[in-house]
């Protein structure tokens, strides 16, 4: 052991190069950095830009093509060129790692204890008794329910929260010095986020490691990094204190991204900045600076030579030649890069005097339950979806949130088939589908169309844009002239090339096809558009882009949106109102700023405290909501109100009389917020979280 | 907007890009110099298929019998472009009744389920049970003294069923991809949808599949032939002449070599057209984007 004055990690000049047909691909290039003892750094950066690469290399958990060269001294002792018997002797004992899956990341066949126990025995000599014992104590220390019965369980019976538990289980096991932490919360809902953020703090706390926490959620590092490191094209850009990198920030790029992150305790009073571009291919590289050809400040030297992490005040370094002039701007934003179009919507009059565009009632889907393999029967029913309510009006956006299991995409789906539900009604532009002709529900179809999540899923690979754009138009009768004309006016309605239109969708990047989606939905002047996680798989500085055209398209063409999102933040930004859903029902509706501001429903209050926030003081000095236990199973939901079992109202606050009322179901309708604002929640009470 | 650059549909992009294609065009050019051969040989030499030279037993290749002669007489150039004719016709026809009934079915039985499936995957495994051999070799007397092309389709009817099941279980994961569900939000109707989107997706195993079929079905006739079922003699095919003479082909191998020679370059030139088309419609092979 060395003295406590040498960093823990230290990493100096890493550089990680790929072979590929291309020519080399330089996915990390002289990174360097520190990480001292007890401290969390915060690695921030897009897809692509490496941070993953390298903390893989730090462990030598790379791919055998891949050529590592540089330091990596970990407590003094040099990694690189170690063999792979004395890493294993570091790996999992003194440095552990959490992944980003915590489906893949566990063994399927053998159950929990044995792969806990196991981490345990390779480098501790204890019996195997011993370790089981052990296995239980960490599970019980990882906030797993009934851990001396769970830990016989396999990793398919758990949630994906509960896995990523015993992930950290399996990471703390050995008492090791530093954690590395790749993108642990990124495959998980919010509230479920909050609670594994809290048990890494935990974690931290019970065996003083060091974390090392890779992401590409500014909102998360904010809360629980000392320091962060921003990385862009496989190097790192600025590093420093998180509150000198969130409020000081002396490099464009992160100017730009802080910029461009839509915030869930802030309306959209205006545009988000994006950064214009893409991110340059790792292969050929630009000779400058890597950023520059997206910067809105480059000089000429920008493009000659690229510049080094230079140290500032303090901690503080940052990789841009001007640096000085980035910091004494110092407003997010703003100045640096102009906001875009501002998308402000004139002032509106009262929603009633609007045109009802979708009217939902009591909406139903249950899916039935089947046993048996050669005589199937029905067992039983998962109402995915149970008495939904809503409507929209024309020119408004109603975001539907909530995590995933609560039913959003199976209402959306159903009311996009325009099919008679098994209950309830859906009516489009006054239409009720269930009295619908064939003829007349194609036609209907026209004013009723959607953007989906995966960009590259929702486009035929093996059409060329033009027929992608062209296929809506085709369908509904339009001729092959006007056709084309159409279709370069999408392209360039939504900020592409008209000569973009023979290319393939491989040609694009996420971004660029999200917009091809868009401009597909977009063919036959839809009045409703439905968007399901439209910019949940895209880049941050890539996902504003996209919102403000979203914004944009919405006053121009006097769209009314059904947004459908997990991301609270992109949701307060482009809604006008908000429904929140919990096992198949809403249980809150109403205003954006209402609904965000003063929530009412216990379950909306721990949604919001759990949202991080990429403002590192406001986020040290919330209060989190943190909910107990998963999502209930929807084949046996909770009898009453369905969120009484993890609710902190009910648990903590009710006396007898208050938890009785609790077991009796509960409409939605207006309470304490007032009209227009309703919720599901027989003790109904507006708290401030955000 | 006249000036404007004109969109492009997959159509034209796919045909461009087989133009781009050398080799598989070389394919093309040669495959059709084969139909041309065999179809025109009767005007190149003065021997025909069925007719004896009885001044000439098992001579190698001279000047009077290119390609030489069997032990009865027959001239084996004129053999071979008359069984070329008839093989062209089953490997090529019989290749694509065969795949293009595999992807309608196995699409149709895909994408539509309920009972559709039921009966189209009953109607599969059916005749995945049924010995094809024995059937045709029954039916055979039935067709006998009309065309033979019937024999072609009765050939490609049992040829088809394990491409089917492939194609309907590759469908039933397209089917839930976003893109069918945007197409299908948009009011497209689901056989437009199998043969826009489901069909060009499996488009790879479809037509690797009809290249392997086209020298399966020419080999396929070469046991039926044997057994007396298919093409009869005094009539001939690649197949029944590289079964009839393979056991020369050390002693006399002029009478075995030719044809075969035939038939690899036959089913070379399909294969190389395959890859070309593969290609042409995989957006991911090199050089797609301009």
């Amino acid at each position: 052991m060395t003295d406590d004055s040498t960093p823990l990690l230290e990493v100096r000049d890493l550089t990680v190069t790929f072979a590929s047909e291309a020519g080399p691909v330089r996915a990390v290039r002289t990174l360097s950095y520190q990480v001292n003892r007890g401290e969390v750094l915060g690695i921030v950066g897009e897809s692509g830009s490496g941070k993953t690469v390298s903390s893989l290399a730090v462990m030598d958990l790379l791919p055998s093509h891949a050529r590592v060269s540089g330091s990596v001294r970990f407590e003094g002792k040099e990694l690189v060129g170690l063999g792979d018997k004395e890493l294993s002797k570091l790996r999992g004992r003194r440095i552990a790692m959490i992944f980003q899956d915590p489906l893949s990341a566990l063994t399927p066949v053998y159950t929990v204890g044995d792969q806990i126990a196991e981490a345990i025995r390779v480098h501790q000599d204890v019996s195997a008794a011993a370790a089981r014992d052990r296995a239980i104590e960490l599970l019980t220390l990882v906030g797993i329910p009934n851990p001396s019965r769970r830990v016989a369980s396999f990793p398919h019976e758990f949630s994906g929260g509960m896995r990523q538990r015993v992930m950290i289980a399996m990471a703390i096991a050995n008492d090791p010095a530093l954690i590395i932490a790749d993108e642990p919360t990124t495959a998980l809902d919010v509230t479920v986020q909050a609670q594994i953020l809290d048990l890494l703090q935990k974690a931290r706390e019970v065996t003083g490691a060091a974390i090392l926490l890779i992401t590409h959620d500014l909102g998360v590092v904010a809360g629980i990094a000392d320091r962060v490191g921003v990385m862009y094209a496989g190097k790192l850009v600025e590093t420093g204190p998180v509150d000198d990198v969130f409020y000081r920030p002396r490099m464009p790029y992160t100017l730009g991204l802080l910029g461009s992150l839509p915030r869930p305790d802030q309306g959209a009073h205006q545009a988000l900045t994006p950064i214009e571009g893409n991110p340059p291919s790792l292969v050929s590289l630009p000779a400058g600076c890597p950023f520059a050809p997206r910067c809105p400040l480059r000089i000429e030297r920008c493009a000659q030579q690229e510049p080094d992490l230079v140290q500032h005040a303090g901690a503080h370094a940052a990789a841009c030649h001007r640096s000085d002039e980035v910091e004494r701007r110092r407003v997010a934003g703003e100045h640096v890069f102009p906001p875009g179009l501002v998308a402000l919507a004139a002032a509106r009059s009262p929603r009633a005097e609007h045109a009802l565009v979708l009217a939902v009632r009591d909406l139903v889907k249950e899916f039935p339950v089947l046993r048996g393999a050669v005589l199937r029967r029905r067992v039983g029913s998962l109402r995915a979806v149970d008495g939904v309510t809503f409507d929209i009006r024309e020119g408004e956006t109603l975001g539907l949130v909530g995590e995933s299991g609560c039913g959003k995409t199976t209402t959306i789906m159903e009311i996009l088939n325009l099919l008679p539900p098994q209950a309830g009604s859906v009516a489009v532009l006054g239409q009720d589908a269930a009295a619908m002709t064939p003829d007349q529900r194609f036609r209907v179809r026209r004013d009723i169309q959607v953007v989906f999540q995966d960009p590259m899923a929702a486009l035929d690979p093996r059409l060329p844009v033009s027929d992608i754009i062209g296929e809506p138009l085709e369908t509904h009768g339009v001729a092959a002239p006007e056709r084309a004309r159409r279709v370069r006016e999408l392209l360039a309605l939504v900020g592409l090339q008209p000569e973009h239109a023979d290319r393939y969708p491989q040609a694009f990047s996420g971004g660029q096809r999200q917009r091809i989606g868009i401009a597909r939905a977009l063919a036959l002047k839809p009045k409703l558009l439905v968007l399901d996680e439209p910019v949940s798989a895209l880049d941050v500085s890539i996902r504003a882009g996209v919102i403000n055209l979203l914004e944009r398209l919405k006053t121009e063409l006097g769209l009314s949106y059904l947004f459908v999102a997990h991301d609270l933040a992109v949701v307060r930004h482009i809604a006008d109102r908000v429904a929140v859903m919990y096992l198949g029902r809403i249980v809150e509706i109403g205003d954006v700023t209402e609904v965000f501001e003063r929530p009412t429903h216990p379950y909306t209050q721990a949604l919001l405290s759990a949202v991080p926030i990429a403002d590192p003081r406001k986020e040290r000095s919330r209060r989190r909501i943190l909910l107990q236990g998963d999502l209930p199973s929807p084949l046996d939901p909770p009898s009453g109100c369905r969120f009484r079992p993890r609710c902190p109202r009910f648990a903590h606050e009710l006396d007898d009389a208050g938890q009785q009322l609790c077991h009796k179901d509960v409409a939605l309708e207006a309470r304490a917020g007032g009209a227009g604002h309703l919720d599901a929640c027989h003790h109904s009470r507006p708290a401030p979280v955000l | 907007m006249s000036t404007a650059v004109p969109t492009v549909s997959r159509a034209s992009l796919v045909a461009r890009q087989f133009l781009r294609k050398r080799l598989a065009l070389g394919g093309v050019a040669f495959l059709l110099a084969l139909f041309a051969l065999a179809y025109l040989s009767p005007l190149l030499t003065k021997w025909q298929y069925d007719q004896l030279d009885t001044t000439a037993f098992l001579t190698p290749p001279s000047v009077g019998h290119w390609f030489g002669t069997t032990q009865n007489g027959f001239d084996v150039f004129a053999l071979t472009m008359r069984g070329m004719q008839k093989s062209l016709v089953i490997g090529l026809l019989g290749a694509l009744i065969s795949t293009g009934l595999a992807a309608v079915v196995g699409a149709f039985a895909g994408y539509f389920g309920g009972r559709l499936n039921t009966l189209l995957v009953g109607l599969i495994d059916l005749l995945l049970v049924l010995p094809g051999f024995l059937i045709i070799s029954i039916l055979s007397p039935a067709f006998h003294g009309r065309t033979w092309l019937i024999f072609v389709l009765l050939l490609a009817a049992f040829q088809w069923m394990i491409t089917a099941r492939i194609v309907r279980g590759m469908t039933l994961s397209l089917k839930e991809r976003e893109f069918v569900h945007a197409a299908r939000f948009m009011g497209v109707p689901g056989s437009r949808i199998i043969f826009r989107h489901i069909l060009p997706n499996v488009a790879s195993l479809l037509i690797i599949d009809a290249t392997v079929n086209v020298s399966s079905l020419i080999l396929a006739e070469v046991g039926l032939s044997f057994f007396g079922f298919g093409v009869q003699p005094p009539d001939v095919s690649l197949g029944t002449l590289i079964g009839d003479y393979s056991g020369s082909s050390l002693s006399y191998p002029w009478q075995f070599y030719f044809p075969a020679g035939f038939l690899i370059a036959l089913v070379l030139a399909i294969n190389v057209i395959g890859d070309g088309l593969r290609d042409a419609f995989d957006p991911n092979a090199g050089g797609s984007v301009s």
